[in-house]
């Protein structure tokens, strides 16, 4: 139960609702145990989107920096949707895959600890 | 005629004149109405004349003092100034603390000044009215010296000039601006606990004593100087925050969880602030005074649990954040120099990656962490840059609904985790870098579902430069931040190569050779 306490009526919207996105929706993404790109970062799109074309455009351009990406063996990878195990297909859309307006998708990479083991 | 000459008045007869005997009850309207905001918050006043006015200051004594401050100041500031003292800094990096620092303060200064004559008009009693509007004109006065302060090395050096613009635009700067939004539209007694006590009491020692000592360790007399003036007036703004704790403390048992839940609140959101600051000290200055970690185990941890003891009388207990702040205090700021060195365009200062004997001091300094943890991915870093692959993340941040830091901490206890929290309000999902934001978040959603995210709002088109036009058909939101923030392009970048360091070696050579 809120603990708000207000001299007036007090109902405002949420800044990030889905709404405001013009038919797209917010998506996180996150490497875990690579911390060099320091948090996850943010995108929108539309529902529609092929979740193969997030790993092979957004996550790419900005994952391949660090020497660990061309390791992946993508048979082995896993995936999180906050701290909730989830399977998902590259040939699906966000939709399909059951991922909604912002979800935090997290990828596991096992044998993969970052620079020197340092979870960097 | 007889003229009856009046004995000088004492000291306390004085003060007594000059602040309670100017106050009066309204009798047109009731005093609930005139004053509603000291009773919505829940906390319970029996007697407003128990306040103790802890510094028995008159507004003309309190100006005699505070221009007698300004002409010392300025004095050594026009000092300064004309013998180019800006060319006497250790080294050109340390320019990037005052942008850092002074870019981000002066507008929180200011915010303070607001938030202190609001509470000044809505309290009751004289004293704290008194006290609040002097804190009020002080903040002012913080404010106005910071850009004093600036506005030399702002002919100098890129990156000092769209402070104000930036204040509530840039993604870095929203943590200190969610701050005093969050404690200005809170009521008056929240906001004596969110910025007299919590930040004045708690915090500001951490806060100043680096900036200040690290400019005199550093050359710069000037900031030296403004951060000392400042500082003085600190003093009776930490009594005033401890006062208001004790005088709601005293006047009913019920104000007690109240009062808890703020401090456990605000020391939180204090901490989260003082990361970056924290940074600054362990990477910004060219000469280091001692590292965060010591920092904090002398001013949070040592001086906190004293003062702590002593309000236990009270039944305050520490803050709920206390063991996590210690454990955090091996991390933070490595964390925060990896999240600002990665985004070299997104900042108007300079960042870098430290120099070997800097490394082998923060290995000294964090002997449980840094070699583990931080050291082989700056190694990395370095040679990458040697390579010509200076790193730049390109992407935009994910940000927690609540401090509004970027979500970069470790998961307590597993510094190779990320921390993330996560809640379903009314059907939509708000992300949090901790189970200390989460619990803020969850005690009033109301008000933190409107949080500010740049991130966000660029990909609502909601950051578009002047002239941007959105029905163009390459139109893309968010695609011009560098225009919207008006970032300087001279001013971001790696340290090295800039246009700063290069004017600053010709400079100081023209200064000391023929
Ligand atoms: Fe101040
Ligand atoms: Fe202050
Ligand atoms: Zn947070």
């Amino acid at each position: 139960m809120t603990l708000l306490k207000t001299l007036a009526p007090y109902d405002f919207p949420s800044s990030d609702a889905v709404e405001n996105y013009a038919g797209r929706q917010l998506l996180y993404i996150n490497w875990e145990r690579h911390r060099m790109f320091s948090r996850p970062f943010v995108l929108a799109l539309a529902p529609e989107t092929l979740f193969g074309e997030i790993i092979d455009t957004h996550m790419t351009d900005c994952f391949s920096y660090h020497p660990d990406w061309a390791q992946i063996d993508w048979r082995a990878v896993r995936w999180l949707n906050g701290s909730r195990p989830v399977v998902l297909d590259r040939n699906k859309s966000l939709a399909d895959n059951g991922i909604g307006h912002k979800d935090l998708i997290r990828l596991i990479t096992p044998g993969l600890d970052g620079i020197a083991g340092s979870g960097y | 005629m007889d003229m009856k000459v009046s004995k000088k008045l004492g000291l306390k007869e004085r003060y007594t004149m000059m602040t309670r005997d100017l106050a009066w009850d309204t009798t047109f309207q009731p005093m609930d109405k005139v004053f509603p905001q000291v009773g919505y918050e829940g906390i319970k006043i029996h007697d407003w004349n128990a306040w103790e006015d802890p510094f028995r200051l008159t507004m003309d004594a309190y100006w005699k003092y505070q221009a007698e401050k300004e002409r010392k100041l300025y004095a050594i500031l026009d000092a300064f100034n004309q013998n180019n003292g800006h060319l006497s800094v250790t080294d050109a990096r340390y320019i990037n603390v005052l942008k850092l620092f002074l870019g981000s303060t002066p507008p929180l200064e200011l915010m303070a000044a607001r938030g202190f004559s609001m509470v000044a008009r809505q309290m009751v009693g004289a004293g704290p009215r008194v006290a609040c509007m002097m804190q009020s004109v002080d903040e002012y006065r913080h404010f106005q010296t910071q850009i004093h302060s600036i506005s030399n090395y702002n002919r100098f050096y890129n990156g000092l000039d769209e402070f104000a613009h930036q204040q509530s635009r840039m993604w870095y700067l929203s943590d200190g601006k969610s701050f005093f939004d969050d404690a200005i539209t809170a009521g008056p007694f929240e906001f004596m606990v969110a910025i007299g006590f919590a930040f004045e009491y708690v915090l500001t020692n951490i806060l100043f004593v680096p900036f200040i000592s690290g400019a005199a360790y550093n050359g710069d007399m000037a900031a030296m100087t403004v951060g000392f003036s400042a500082q003085s007036d600190e003093a009776r703004h930490m009594t005033l925050g401890l006062e208001c704790i004790k005088f709601m403390l005293e006047q009913d048992p019920d104000n007690l969880p109240i009062v808890q839940r703020w401090i456990d609140k605000w020391t939180w959101r204090g901490t989260r602030k003082l990361a970056s600051v924290g940074m600054m000290m362990d990477y910004m200055l060219p000469k280091r005074i001692m590292s965060f970690k010591e920092a904090w185990e002398i001013y949070f941890e040592q001086n906190g649990t004293a003062l702590f003891t002593d309000l236990a009388r009270y039944g305050v207990k520490v803050p709920k954040c206390f063991d996590q702040t210690i454990e955090e205090k091996e991390h933070i700021t490595h964390q925060s120099w990896i999240g600002f060195y990665m985004k070299p365009d997104a900042t108007p200062f300079h960042t870098w990656m430290p120099q070997p004997e800097e490394l082998d001091w923060l290995s000294e300094k964090y002997p449980n962490t840094f070699d583990t943890y931080y050291r082989p991915v700056y190694e990395h870093w370095i040679a990458q840059e040697k390579a010509g692959k200076r790193f730049n993340n390109k992407t935009q941040p994910m940000n927690c609904q609540v401090c509004v830091s970027t979500i970069k901490f470790n998961e307590p206890g597993d510094p190779m985790e990320m921390c993330f929290r996560e809640t379903v309000y009314k059907g939509e999902k708000f992300h949090f870098c901790s189970d200390h934001c989460r619990e803020i978040f969850e005690d009033e959603p109301e008000k933190y579902v409107q949080t500010f995210i740049s991130s966000h709002a660029a990909l609502q088109g909601k950051c578009e430069p002047e002239g941007t036009d959105v029905n163009a058909h390459d139109y893309r939101p968010g695609a011009r931040m560098h225009a919207y923030w008006r970032m300087d392009k001279r001013a971001s970048g790696d340290f090295n190569g800039s246009e700063d360091q290069k004017n600053f070696a010709k400079w100081r050579a023209q200064a000391t050779q023929n």
